[in-house]
């Protein structure tokens, strides 16, 4: 209940601010802050919870956006038809790597959702339809509601999806699904022996984990008013995707937020104020120093402080 | 598209030719992924880092890149072993959930190597000068450009040179038994962890080498970790976790497909067929056309 109350909260708090007079930039970086929410808390309910360390985060969200951008190009479809086409294709992806997980596992598996970024990048670059290699730019239709600007009604969309896919992922980690992917995750074929239907589980895990990925990249077009594939496969979103669970903690869906909210806010700041370079390099940094010094992130942290004080 | 045999012949030699170099460059993650299962995806980046470091001595003291690259092993092979050591200590040795955290730290370190470039040299191509780069041999129709004959002739001889030390030498021996059961090595009264050091050291110098073959063979800029993510992780899985000889097979394999695939398709599908490749075969036969 607390935690119900706490989300209708932040969702009518953030709804406010974007209703408010604020400078239009807040919610351009907001956005951006937003969407690494979604993208760590849906990462971690494959990596985090199950133990599959996904490398392709861009595939899913440029497969997100790209279907997002088919729709609208072909049907001129609205936010919320493109947002569930990029879900659904997306979220199909990742059944079929979920099926992978069959045969493939560890570093096996990593590198495989690699190679989906590069094989659907090619598959992109030549597609004409949808921009080939140099992009389509895109005329945003009128914004809808009591909103000043499409950035504005793009960040409270943004923001109800994070809601809704920390809902999700806290729904998974308290269930029969989230036990068993912590099973898998320790031991496979205790899991398996023990009568966990991982097969199931995996696919649950990367069909939520893709749809929820390719959701967060369905309003990518319309923000940017423009898309290419260069920047849409960028390996950026594969290295934030995974550092911000690690360093909030994998074990808690609490962690991917605190992670997230940290590492993209200094990211925005570090942008703006010095270079685009030294934002991966802090993202990068900040991973292998958590990574070695305190695997369990954040959370982990608090634990062992909260334990040890008592 | 024009189908003819010339072309289809043309492409096979720049594929086998090309083929040398791709093993040549997946050397160094046989031996570090394939012997010693460390998930190492940082190995891209070092290699072009090697690239860079071959850059720097050739713009800077117009050193020969190959002789540069030579220059570059010693260096090389000490990162390899501190690299190794760091990642022991911090992972290895506590055992547990290593994996998703080793992965993640090498895929960091990559990302830092390739930032860290940016920083210094910039993200616009770099190529190195050289008498045999630019030249080409000319033979009837088909022009050969001397760089590619340079990395195609280094290339055999360096899988030549390790098949050699790992069959005939005690430490290239010991190095292979690490691999198949390390348990049995410390029976015997080694220490594995000496032993994977000194392979991590000799696997980052024979990158050290490649990345100088690469500068030759092609301008570098720091963002090329990533396409070469799928080639090296291609030739070593095809090959066969771990083997020589099977990786300059799987490396002619590779060079050969591109080649074509770059010939009747276009260069924007040149990047996929690695990737390709790698996903089918993982998806099919993970154990790799050699496999143990």
């Amino acid at each position: 209940m607390k935690f119900w109350i706490g989300a209708a909260l932040c969702a009518v708090g953030l709804t406010a601010m974007a209703l408010s007079g604020i400078n239009e930039y807040v919610f351009f970086a907001g956005f951006v802050v937003l969407q690494s929410i979604v993208l760590a808390t849906a990462w971690n309910i494959l990596g985090g919870y199950a133990g599959y360390v996904n490398f392709g985060v861009p595939a899913f969200v440029a497969m997100g956006a790209y279907s997002s951008l088919f729709v609208f190009k072909a049907f001129n479809a609205p936010l919320v038809v493109q947002i569930l086409a990029g879900a659904s294709v997306s979220g199909l992806l990742g059944l079929g790597v979920g099926l992978l997980t069959l045969r493939l596992r560890g570093i096996f598996f990593s590198i495989s959702t690699v190679a989906l970024i590069f094989i659907l990048e090619a598959v992109i670059n030549n597609w004409r339809y949808l921009g080939a290699a140099t992009g389509v730019q895109i005329t945003r239709p009128a914004t809808w509601g009591p909103f000043e600007s499409y950035t504005r009604m793009l960040f409270v969309v943004m923001a109800l999806m994070s809601i809704v896919a920390i809902a999700i992922a806290r729904y998974i980690q308290d269930s029969h699904i989230g036990r068993g992917l912590r099973a898998v995750r320790d031991s496979e074929e205790a899991a398996e022996c023990s009568g966990v239907p991982t097969l199931q589980l995996k696919l649950i895990a990367c069909g939520v984990s893709g749809a929820l990925l390719g959701a967060a990249g369905a309003p990518m077009p319309m923000y940017l008013s423009y898309i290419e594939p260069a920047s849409s496969f960028n390996l950026s979103y594969a290295i934030a995707a995974l550092a911000m669970p690690i360093i909030g903690g994998m074990a808690h869906w609490v962690g991917p937020l605190i992670g997230a909210l940290l590492l993209a806010t200094i990211q925005q700041v570090v942008t703006v104020t010095i270079s685009s370079e030294l934002n991966v390099l802090v993202v990068g940094g900040l991973l292998v120093l958590f990574v070695v010094l305190a695997p369990e992130g954040l959370v982990g942290l608090y634990r062992k402080w909260k334990t040890s004080s008592k | 598209m024009i189908f003819s045999f010339d072309l289809l012949f043309e492409a096979i030699l720049f594929g086998i030719l090309l083929g040398c170099f791709y093993a040549a460059v997946s050397l160094g993650l046989s031996v570090a992924f394939g012997l010693l299962d460390v998930p190492y995806v940082a190995h891209p980046a070092v290699l072009i880092l090697g690239s860079y470091g071959t850059f720097w001595l050739n713009d800077h003291l117009g050193i020969d890149p190959l002789l540069s690259g030579i220059m570059l092993m010693p260096v090389f092979y000490a990162l390899g072993v501190m690299l190794y050591r760091f990642y022991h200590a911090s992972f290895e040795s506590r055992g547990g959930d290593a994996s998703v955290n080793g992965l993640a730290f090498f895929f960091g370190l990559a990302f830092i190597i390739e930032v860290l470039l940016i920083i210094v040299f910039g993200v616009d191509q770099r190529s190195a000068h050289a008498d045999y780069i630019g030249e080409s041999l000319e033979i009837g129709e088909i022009r050969l450009p001397y760089r590619l004959l340079v990395a195609f002739g280094v290339a055999l001889l360096l899988t030549y040179v390790l098949t050699l030390f790992f069959s005939k030498t005690f430490v290239g021996r010991a190095i292979k038994a690490v691999g198949q059961d390390e348990m049995a090595l410390r029976l015997m009264g080694a220490n594995p962890t000496q032993i994977k050091q000194m392979a991590f050291g000799i696997a980052t110098a024979v990158n050290a080498l490649a990345g100088a073959m690469l500068i030759i063979v092609s301008p570098v800029e720091p963002s090329m970790d990533r396409i070469y993510i799928g080639r090296t992780f291609c030739v070593v899985v095809l090959a066969g976790l771990g083997s020589m000889s099977g990786t300059l097979v799987a490396g002619l394999l590779l060079g050969i497909v591109e080649s074509i695939v770059l010939t009747l398709f276009g260069a924007s599908w040149a990047p996929a067929v690695a990737f390709g490749m790698l996903l089918i075969l993982l998806g099919l036969r993970p154990q790799g056309l050699f496999g143990r």
